[in-house]
């Protein structure tokens, strides 16, 4: 019997299930297209390159909301700990461009000398560009496998890996679970963060890493095609994650991950392996995080430990909040809103208002706005903007799977699913 | 025209100026005893001179030594007689007799000659000073040369201070004497059995005078030899290779002793191959193929064999060479039985000083512990008793150091001041955690993810709105006078009165809350809202007023904590923000809904934070570091902290 329900519950494919992926999906492709179409780099020039590597970093930061929402929306996870791992994969990509491009630097320095130059020479020439700001002239072992693209590129993804499953492991094992968790996690991003803030911690300190916008090798290929290219690779990597994100919440073990965001010690005695699925999420999302850093970090072209710290992680929070957890495109669209409202208030470029006795300069009080309104969210409308799509699918009745939608607010997220 | 007059009165008035100097004084008459040889001014003649001087009990000896020694002696060519000066203008000078300090009349500088001791002789002045100034009957002067003389010591300083040592009256100049005397002695005693008596007088001291004065005499130089040494003076015999002596150190050694053949540095081998570098080829070999070290080691040789360049050491030889000798040191600082005494005697001090610094480390510890501990026994009650976690308790801390700050701006007096804004600060929190708990927490009592959330918002728009006010420079909550300075036991152990202060003000605080907790009505309704809020509330508790007090009282006592850790760390928009993880931390290792745990937990931290600090003394960065991975492991080992709630009130 069980064996034929099982086969009368077909899944369904996942595009009919998730109609709004179609929709994603499709205005990331439109939105791909008209930023190629109006930027300086393979169109009309309408748009800046400087606001092209806006939007593109925007991206990037909607894939690792995208990561949180998953994590904490889906899971029940408040890690604040996701920017540390996006934070990973800039370094990571960050060590191989610093590396790469300082190599051509310096071979081409070199090569004027009357003998030609040993391996050793050349190495000693780069750390001593690289680390001449932290008062070093070796390589620190960690940039041992800075020489190598494949190498670094594994690194984005395996680092941050194996960071969270580590972590991860230890903490949903000992069953350290809500604000103790987020606490938890928002210690190991400090960590991390002061870590990285020392001189010899082979990252060079509070320098950071810088330069990264240039591509080794590319130099001649202007920057304003370089941030169309990256502009695509984000895109499709936001498009990827997004549809592996829907993948992974659809079906059955999206069914148990929102169980275990609404009531862990049930599914645990269902017998399912909370830890082994929340360590799945956990790890996946690190991953993910990794990647969009990644990303991220060559369009901004600096990356240093403040960009880690727990203030970071925080804020990522912030844009899933707003945009309206628990839902994907809501992690996507907070995301960019909140970031690109607060260039546009953090840039100067929004009017100051005159109260008569005091002038509101936004880029002092931006901060305060958003820290208010992120209040107002979390009291007023735990949906965020996401909330207004439910105002349209409201009217169609829904397909509550032949559940009663109980009086218990637990039921209601049910509603969630349905997205 | 004018000028002729003035060289005329000048011509005429000499004579009669010269006159009118005393030359019968009795210190210009011991000054033209050595006239001689003072105008000469030659270091290795003059001792005669200062000494009559600084041993004559002449009163104006002092003075004519000062002047010398600034350059400030004159002497007339025509008649040797000295004088002191006074510039008139640029040909001109006025003298000044010695003896009586009175303007004689003037005289061309061409007529006068300048004594200018060398800094040898100056030395020697001034060590002759030092016995004057030490005999003198301001206390001031006399520790001022007592200091002079600790920072700089010279030989004839030793028996200046033996001679007036037994004549001083005041105990505590005595005594610093006595103490001074035995230090000069360890540096310049004559014999060996003198400097060893008074090596072996400061077993156990812990001055830092005594370990200056010690460490040169335990110097050591590291030498070659074919032979193993014998002799007192080796301290031991080094291996080369090891980790106190590198093989390149080692064989640098035996080369600078021309026992070995020199090696060549790879940037001298470079230019070599580059100064032979002929059509395209070094000895026969290509250039572009010298892209290794082996290759250019080959090249080099090629050349040495053409006799181009000197031979060097290859590595081989290196070895063998190395093989040949004993590497030993030696003590270089003062003769062996010197050496000896000195190194045990700081052997055992320094056995005494790791104990005073672990004593030290402990009273750091519990000071950093006390603050840690103020800062989380506001969050102990809001997180540890309603469960809620206050993520802008960081903010209330700053609030209430900015409440004394402002305080301090109208109270001038800092005691005052302190007083006022102890309780204004309490004031101010309570009414900010109570706004907050009505307006925000209280809707999300079944929510701790987004009360986290919620009160992080507060947090960053408290943090900004800070800085738009007072901005983002640090400013002072200044400490009353009588809190400054500190406790000190030693020269190693002490501790700063404000510390004492906060560690007070914590024993304060934990007495409170437990007298409020378990002796007054609103502890036992507190207590009982935790518990099991309904019932509570049927009992005629209103748990709605129980939570905003105890909110309130949480968020007050961070304020007070504001203030505390004010005083003791600069006032900035941000200080919450750095207390807050450690803070938390603290809740989270002492284990929630105790406040004996929260003490642990401070204790704890506060501990390992400088413990880590003192292995790792010149980076704080990586002692939180190590600190915080620390904590992440020891909740893997006891998830719910020191002391963990048992039963039903665990799982609340």
């Amino acid at each position: 019997m069980s064996e034929l329900s099982a086969g009368a519950i077909r899944r369904k494919p996942l595009v009919v299930q998730y109609p709004s992926l179609l929709i994603f999906l499709g205005c990331l492709a439109l939105f791909t297209v008209a930023v190629t179409v109006l930027s300086e780099g393979f169109g009309i020039g309408v748009i800046s390159t400087s606001f092209v590597k806006t939007l593109g970093k925007t991206l990037c930061l909607c894939l690792v909301a995208l990561a949180m929402d998953l994590v904490w929306g889906y899971c029940g996870i408040l890690s604040l700990g996701h920017m540390a791992f996006f934070g990973i994969g800039g370094y990571a990509i960050g060590m191989w461009l610093m590396y790469a491009r300082t190599e051509l630097i310096v071979i081409e320095s070199l090569a004027n000398q009357a003998l030609p130059p040993t391996a050793q020479e050349i190495s000693d020439g780069i750390a001593t560009q690289i680390f001449g700001v932290v008062g070093a002239s070796e390589f620190p072992p960690i940039w041992a496998f800075s020489h190598s693209l494949t190498l670094q590129l594994l690194a984005v993804i395996l680092v941050p890996g194996l960071l969270a499953l580590v972590f991860g492991w230890l903490a949903f094992r000992s069953r350290v679970t809500g604000v103790y968790l987020s606490i938890l996690t928002q210690a190991m991003t400090l960590a991390l963060s002061l870590y990285l803030f020392q001189n010899d911690s082979g990252l060079r300190g509070n320098n950071g890493l810088s330069g990264l916008q240039n591509l080794p090798g590319l130099g001649d290929v202007p920057q304003s095609v370089v941030s169309v290219w990256f502009l695509w690779a984000s895109a499709l990597a936001l498009g990827l994650g997004y549809l592996a994100c829907v993948a992974i919440v659809s079906g059955k073990f999206g069914s148990v991950i929102r169980a275990i965001r609404d009531d862990e010690a049930r599914v645990r005695f269902l017998g399912y392996p909370v830890e082994a699925y929340k360590l799945f999420i956990f790890t996946f999302t690190a991953i993910l995080a990794g990647i969009a850093g990644a990303l991220y970090y060559p369009q901004a072209g600096i990356i240093n430990p403040a960009e880690i710290a727990p203030i970071a992680s925080i804020y990522l929070a912030v844009w899933v909040a707003i945009g309206g957890r628990g839902r994907l495109y809501g992690a996507v669209i907070g995301a960019a809103f909140v970031s690109l409202l607060s260039t546009w208030f953090t840039g100067g470029q929004a009017p100051d208002v005159n109260l008569g006795f005091y002038t509101i300069e936004w880029v002092n009080w931006w901060t305060v706005l958003l820290g208010l309104s992120f209040v107002a969210v979390t009291l007023f409308a735990p949906k965020g903007i996401g909330g207004l799509f439910d105002l349209i699918t409201a009217k169609r009745s829904p397909d509550r799977h032949g559940a009663d939608l109980g009086p218990d607010a637990g039921a209601l997220r049910e509603k969630e699913a349905e997205t | 025209m004018a000028r002729f007059l003035v060289l005329l009165w000048m011509v005429l008035s000499l004579p009669a100026s010269a006159v009118a100097q005393d030359a019968n004084a009795p210190i210009q008459k011991l000054l033209q005893e050595h006239g001689e040889i003072i105008a000469k001014s030659s270091r290795k003649t003059i001792g005669p001179a200062i000494d009559a001087l600084g041993d004559s009990s002449l009163p104006k000896a002092p003075e004519v030594l000062q002047k010398w020694q600034d350059k400030e002696l004159w002497f007339i060519k025509e008649s040797g007689l000295f004088v002191y000066t006074e510039k008139v203008d640029g040909k001109t000078e006025r003298m000044i007799d010695i003896a009586t300090g009175e303007p004689i009349g003037e005289i061309a500088k061409r007529d006068l000659k300048q004594l200018k001791p060398n800094s040898g002789i100056r030395g020697m002045i001034g060590a002759a000073l030092v016995k004057f100034q030490l005999r003198d009957p301001s206390r001031t002067t006399r520790l001022r040369a007592l200091n002079a003389i600790s920072r700089d010591a010279e030989e004839t300083h030793l028996s200046a201070l033996r001679d007036v040592m037994g004549d001083e009256s005041d105990p505590e100049i005595s005594a610093q004497m006595a103490r001074l005397e035995r230090l000069l002695t360890i540096e310049f005693g004559e014999t060996e059995d003198e400097r060893i008596a008074a090596i072996q007088h400061f077993e156990g001291d812990l001055g830092v005078d005594v370990r200056a004065a010690l460490n040169p005499l335990v110097s050591v130089r590291v030498e070659a030899a074919e032979a193993a040494p014998e002799g007192e003076d080796v301290v031991r015999v080094l291996s080369p290779g090891s980790e106190d002596l590198s093989r390149e150190d080692a064989y640098d050694i035996l080369v600078r002793a021309e026992l070995a053949k020199p090696r060549i540095s790879r940037d001298d081998k470079r230019a070599a191959l580059i100064a032979n570098i002929s059509d395209g080829e070094v000895a026969g070999i290509q250039v572009a193929s010298l892209n290794s070290e082996d290759a250019r080691d080959l090249a080099y040789a090629a050349l040495a064999e053409q006799g181009t360049v000197d031979p060097v050491a290859t590595e081989a030889e290196v070895d063998e060479t190395l093989g040949g000798f004993v590497f030993f040191e030696r003590y270089t600082g003062a003769p062996p039985a010197v050496a000896l005494a000195a190194a045990s005697v700081l052997n055992g001090i320094e056995t005494k000083v790791a104990l005073n610094q672990t004593a030290d480390l402990a009273l750091d510890a519990v000071s950093l512990a006390s603050i840690y501990f103020l800062a989380a026994i506001g969050l102990a009650i809001t997180f540890g008793v309603m469960g809620v976690i206050n993520m802008a308790h960081g903010e209330f801390i700053m609030m209430g150091a900015y409440t004394g700050f402002v305080v301090q701006q109208f109270v001038p007096d800092h005691t005052l001041s302190i007083i006022i804004a102890i309780p204004l600060a309490f004031a101010v929190t309570f009414g900010a955690g109570v706004t907050m708990e009505r307006l925000v927490i209280r809707h999300l009592y079944h929510r701790p993810l987004e009360t986290l959330l919620a009160t992080f918002g507060i947090s960053i728009a408290l943090q900004q709105i800070a800085k738009n006010i007072f901005g983002t420079q640090a400013r002072p909550l200044t400490a009353p006078g009588w809190l400054d300075g500190s406790l000190v036991f030693n020269d190693i152990v002490s501790i700063s009165y404000i510390r004492i202060a906060i560690f007070v003000l914590a024993l304060l605080f934990l007495a409170l809350f437990l007298f409020v907790m378990n002796r007054t009505r609103l502890g036992l309704e507190v207590r009982a809202v935790t518990q099991n809020p309904r019932m509570a509330a049927s009992m005629g508790i209103n748990p709605d007023k129980i939570n905003m007090l105890t909110f309130g009282f949480g968020s007050g006592i961070a304020g007070i904590a504001g203030v505390a850790i004010g005083l003791y760390a600069k006032v900035t928009s941000e200080m919450g923000a750095d207390y807050i993880v450690q803070a938390f931390m603290t809740v989270v290792v002492g284990g929630v809904g105790n406040i004996w745990g929260t003490l642990l937990g401070a204790s704890l931290v506060g501990t390992l934070q400088k413990y880590i600090e003192f292995l790792n003394p010149s980076n704080t960065l990586a002692a939180q570091t190590y600190m915080i991975l620390f904590i992440i492991l020891f909740i893997q080992f006891r998830p719910r902290g020191i002391i963990a709630l048992k039963g039903r009130a665990a799982e609340a």
